[in-house]
């Protein structure tokens, strides 16, 4: 398939601007973004879901973040603020919030009463209560949270390119300029097929918090009831 | 960052085509999803323990950014990069990725005893479904619904990278001119046809379904 050859063209992969430098960059793109909206997003959920203030926010962030057209946003943001590494990594953190929030506030606001209850009866404080019992149990929903984050992550980091250039949406812009549908092709293939590897990534390490926050569902052994 | 009025009126037929397009492209995709989705959905809800390897499948599917299937897509349906069609497949695609899993979300949540009672009293299984199942598994239905419109709605802008994009048109004019009025024109237009939308389905929602304006689905 001659579409293909550009993906398969080890020249093409190679050196400054190659594909293989485009795959990094779009890879660092989403690991900041990802990482600096998960240390805004987690505290600022746990404190949401332990209190049960703020709730509202959190419903409102979540429809508005679906709503807004994320192209949109990043044009605007490059327009006033100028292009960069550190400025798309902050648009893009940004748009990783609500997800995170979402997720962290639901966990920690959904973590068995039952359990919290016993905790309290048994004098832990509000601290220990989070970091012992609600914190635990809601880690797989965080790491749900991370992954739907993740997503979108890569997916804007693709539009990023229109905007401020870089990672892997560079060769469907590229592409589309010289009329090469075979590069744009491989850039299509490369986001896609590094969301569906980090999707399933994600989704892996989500079964195992899932197995140690609720050890006995899945497994009735001794050894699963003394590691919790 | 003032908006230029005068820009405004001079193209006010352009902007009104354009958001015509965005909401065409956006929605239309989703009622096919929907005709297709409730005798999938209903299908895989059948498969018993098969059904959530098939959820797993429609979740990856999901996974797809929305700029690479609307690149990938002319490869498969033999269209032209340019034409809308791609735009609305991809859209279609991810609507019954997302409307298949609210089906089937939907028909778990139909409580055992009402099933029973169903049968007890004499539906036949497709009396059942029809009568009893589907009505109580649709507001999920609706919640999957209100998620797969909005976000349709933001992601026709994205195929302006690939030259289409209808509202999303006006992002690109912007950013070529560094003229910001197109851009929140554009923001603006899209986050209200979103909202219109939403507020249709919620309003078909409570006359369709009148016995669950007192339960929350989201």
């Amino acid at each position: 398939m001659s579409y293909f050859s550009y993906l398969f063209d080890a020249s093409r992969w190679a050196g400054d601007g190659g594909t293989g430098q485009l795959l990094l960059q779009h890879l660092a793109y989403t690991v900041a973004a990802v990482l600096i909206g998960a240390v805004v997003a987690i505290p600022l959920g746990i404190l949401i879901g332990h209190t049960g203030r703020g709730g509202f926010l959190v419903i409102g962030l979540s429809n508005a973040a679906r709503a807004i057209p994320s192209i949109g946003f990043l044009v605007l943001v490059v327009l006033l603020l100028g292009t960069g590494f550190g400025k798309t990594v902050l648009v893009l953190a940004v748009l990783a919030l609500p997800a995170i929030l979402t997720a962290t506030a639901a966990g920690i606001a959904g973590a068995d009463p039952d359990a919290v209850y016993a905790a309290r009866a048994l004098g832990m404080t509000g601290g220990q209560i989070v970091r012992k019992v609600e914190w635990p149990l809601a880690v797989p929903l965080v790491v749900s949270g991370l992954r739907s984050a993740t997503l979108q992550v890569v997916a804007t980091a693709t539009v990023a390119a229109f905007a401020a250039g870089g990672g892997l949406g560079q060769l469907l812009i590229s592409g589309q300029r010289s009329r090469d549908y075979g590069q744009m092709l491989a850039g299509a293939v490369l986001i896609a097929a590094l969301a569906v590897v980090l999707d399933l990534l994600i989704g892996g390490v989500g079964l195992l918090a899932a197995r140690r926050a609720r050890p006995r569902s899945k497994t009735r052994t001794p050894a699963g009831v003394a590691r919790a | 960052m003032n908006l230029d009025w005068r820009w405004i009126n001079r193209n006010l037929g352009m902007i009104g085509s354009l958001t015509a397009q965005h909401a065409v492209l956006a929605v239309l995709p989703v009622l096919a999803a929907l005709v297709v989705s409730v005798p999938l959905g209903f299908l895989v809800h059948r498969t018993g323990r098969a059904a959530n390897v098939i959820l797993s499948v429609l979740g990856v599917v999901y996974s797809i950014p929305s700029l690479a299937m609307f690149v990938a897509l002319p490869l498969l349906l033999g269209t032209s990069i340019l034409s809308p069609v791609n735009i609305a497949v991809a859209l279609a695609i991810y609507s019954v990725a997302l409307l298949v899993r609210s089906v089937v979300d939907g028909l778990r949540s139909v409580p055992v005893a009402v099933k029973q009672s169903a049968s007890a009293i004499g539906f036949g299984w497709f009396a059942r479904l029809v009568k009893v199942e589907l009505p109580l598994a649709m507001p999920v239905v609706f919640a999957g619904l209100r998620v797969v419109t909005v976000s349709n709605i933001a992601l026709v802008s994205v195929a302006v990278v690939v030259g289409g994009g209808a509202l999303g048109q006006l992002f690109d004019t912007g950013f070529n001119r560094n003229f910001y009025t197109p851009i929140i024109v554009g923001l603006v237009l899209t986050l209200l046809l979103a909202l219109i939308a939403d507020a249709i389905i919620l309003l078909l929602q409570r006359g369709t379904l009148p016995w669950a304006r007192r339960r929350r689905t989201a």
